[in-house]
């Protein structure tokens, strides 16, 4: 069958074949010279892809054990972030790194260790991995941890399933009062500006801003800061009192059908983006939103990929060292600007230290660009992964479809120790994706 | 404050069978499962316990072991007011056709063993005047087709049985309902590719069981095109529909 990460690019012929339980996985993987587990498809690119089989991991969708004292949950690799947030929050626990959308599941925020609006306080979702069961090459299942194949355990954190496949794992939580969300909208004029505004924020429990790329000249990098805050009971308005862990049920509106090409013009997108910064600028300030609304925006709207037609889109997402961002931002921002292509929607967020290995996240700002798919947006990338060399940064494996092997090789020193890790498994044959072939990991 | 509802599901570690579980959990129903596998089974009720904070047991049943019904149900510490049967057993229609005893094995999981067993089900509800149950037939048994009619013959016969059933009870308070899902992304499906349109995922025949349980359909397909499909299907002329490759 046809398949695809959620961009849409590339799509390619796999064989996609259903992990019931540990055993058909574990004969999936004897009887394969090479695979690669997936789970709900929402890397962006090809990491969830392969010529050999494509194991599923959405059948292995139970949660094993919830310690509602303690705040720990084991379950296997398919459950859905979206079932644990909605089993969790009416019990007031959440977990404690989320990413922009919940319908990732679990074995994909550990295999791409996601990093959330929170990075800058609490770091990847990795930090809160306790343990995990690991099915190796040999078909055989470890228990890894800090204390025990503790390298193993560590390589498979934003391993992108190169070590083997993730069977179930065990995580900490963190206590919520209320499904409520204090959010603080700043605008800010330009880049400079921006990111005075994160350094000013460093505290906040959650900081995420959308930048406006079609801003150019003195207003280059202008956008909305959102900080966010989890609200105590005791905050809470009196209209919200009866629904102080609520999960409001989601209104949810569905792309119908794949957009034709031309409709996500300069002039569209050009227009969206300053209305939502009008808008921003006119209701900035204070507001009590929904959790929901707050991490997961376009998850209200199913299958937003399609808005960008079938050729796909791509995104660019890199991180750049504290020290270089302000001159990589601009450079980046400048050099979008000047070829004329624009993102349609851009991110940008603080992240602190990172773990090293595959993992993503380094200290400094990440900015996550969207592109309609096209030879010119494919020549742009290069030109930006050249940008993000210079600084010193990385570019996000999970978001990737084209990058080169040498901006793998420049971004991540780490990469003996995890291909060593990989080799001590004896999965270097066992477990590849086109990323990996693509990206000679 | 009445006692909670309970509900019995029979073969309960299908897909569609722990989407239904799943369900009636949240709204309040104790669930009581009943599978072969008991280890399988033990894993699908901590999952529930911590979804939906509901009580869950779990019994040993062998559906084709008919002389072991009744035990199933006398454990039961109170008979459930619903009882699910999502029994069923998928064979590829070549195997079938090469291998006798594996299409003897079809007929008698998806019918014989549902029948004997919903037979018992039906006269202990009958006795007690209130109850339903819902059995998970099959598109396939509306026509026999080439591909699969070893499946298909058992599942029309269990619809027949159903149906029948449904009139014996009528009169006593006691609701039956047949449901045909269609296509469904399952376990069982995992690896097919399935055309979206037609397709409904496990939580979609849940709902659509719960809600229609309480509006005390009759007959359902999942998915309203498919009774469409199915009408279509059946009102081809045998001399047409004997040559289509369906």
């Amino acid at each position: 069958m046809r398949l695809a990460g959620w961009g849409r690019y590339p799509a390619v012929e796999a064989t996609l074949r259903g992990m019931t339980d540990a055993a058909t996985a574990a004969q999936l993987v004897r009887e394969n010279d090479s695979l690669i587990a997936r789970g709900n498809g929402r890397s962006y690119g090809d990491a969830a892809l392969a010529a050999g089989p494509v194991a599923n991991s959405l059948p292995l969708d139970h949660i094993l054990a919830f310690d509602a004292e303690a705040g720990v949950i084991e379950c296997e690799a398919g459950v859905l972030l979206a079932d644990l947030v909605a089993v969790l929050v009416p019990r007031g626990w959440f977990v404690p790194v989320v990413p922009g959308t919940k319908f990732v599941t679990v074995g994909g925020m550990i295999a791409a260790d996601v990093h959330g609006k929170n990075h800058h306080l609490a770091g990847s979702f990795g930090n809160f991995v306790e343990s995990l069961e690991l099915l190796v090459a040999d078909g055989t299942v470890i228990h890894c941890s800090r204390v025990s194949h503790a390298q193993a355990f560590e390589a498979t954190l934003g391993g992108m399933g190169l070590t083997g496949i993730i069977l179930s794992a065990r995580f900490r939580l963190s206590p919520i009062e209320t499904s409520w969300i204090r959010q603080e909208t700043v605008v800010a004029q330009n880049l400079d500006a921006l990111m005075d505004a994160f350094e000013a924020s460093r505290g906040a429990t959650y900081a995420v801003a959308w930048i406006d790329s079609f801003a150019t000249g003195p207003a280059l990098g202008r956008g909305l800061l959102y900080l966010g805050e989890h609200m105590r009971a005791d905050q809470l308005p009196p209209s919200l009192a009866g629904q102080a862990r609520k999960l409001p049920a989601a209104r949810r509106r569905r792309v119908p059908f794949d957009f034709p090409a031309w409709w996500l013009n300069g002039l569209s997108m050009r227009a969206f983006n300053a209305l939502l910064y009008a808008n921003g600028r006119r209701t900035a300030g204070q507001a009590t939103i929904g959790l929901d609304k707050f991490f997961f925006p376009l998850d209200a709207i199913l299958e937003w990929n399609r808005i960008y037609g079938r050729r796909g889109f791509c995104q660019h997402q890199c991180v750049l060292p504290l020290d270089r961002s302000r001159d990589g931002l601009r450079r980046i921002l400048e050099k979008v600007a000047a070829a004329g292509r624009s993102s349609f929607l851009s991110v940008l967020k603080l992240l602190g230290p990172g773990r090293g290995m595959l993992s993503f996240p380094m200290e400094g700002y990440t900015l996550a660009l969207d592109f309609p798919m096209s030879r010119a947006t494919l020549a742009l990338m290069d030109e930006l992964d050249r940008i993000v060399a210079e600084c010193g940064g990385r570019i996000y494996l999970a978001k990737d479809s084209r990058a080169a092997p040498e901006a793998l090789r420049s971004g991540y020193p780490e990469l003996a120790a995890f291909r060593a890790a990989r080799a001590a498994l004896g999965a270097g044959g066992k477990f590849q994706s086109h990323l990996s072939q693509r990206l000679e990991i | 404050m009445n006692a909670p509802r309970s509900l019995l599901i029979l073969g309960a570690t299908s897909g569609m069978a722990r989407a239904i579980a799943r369900h009636y959990g949240a709204a309040g129903y104790r669930l009581h499962l009943a599978g072969r596998d008991m280890a399988a089974l033990e894993r699908d009720a901590a999952d529930l316990r911590v979804r939906t904070a509901t009580a869950v047991s779990c019994h040993s049943l062998d559906v084709l072991d008919h002389a072991s019904h009744a035990g199933l149900l006398n454990e039961l510490e109170a008979f459930p007011d619903t009882v699910v049967c999502a029994v069923g057993l998928m064979a590829d229609q070549a195997a079938c056709s090469a291998d006798a005893d594996l299409a003897d094995r079809v007929m008698r999981t998806n019918l014989n063993g549902p029948a004997h067993l919903l037979a018992l089900v039906g006269e202990r509800m009958a006795a007690r005047g209130a109850g339903t149950i819902i059995g998970i037939s099959s598109v396939a048994g509306d026509r026999g087709r080439a591909s699969n009619y070893s499946y298909g013959a058992a599942k029309a016969g269990f619809t027949a049985f159903l149906s029948g059933l449904r009139g014996r009870l009528a009169a006593t308070g006691v609701h039956v309902m047949t449901v045909k899902p269609g296509f469904v992304r399952t376990r069982m499906t995992a690896d097919m590719d399935l055309p979206p349109a037609l397709t409904a995922e496990p939580q979609a025949v849940a709902q659509a069981i719960f809600r229609a349980q309480e509006k005390r359909r009759d007959v359902i397909y999942v998915k309203p095109v498919w009774r469409w499909i199915m009408l279509c299907i059946r009102l081809i002329p045998e001399r047409f529909f004997k040559r289509m490759s369906i």
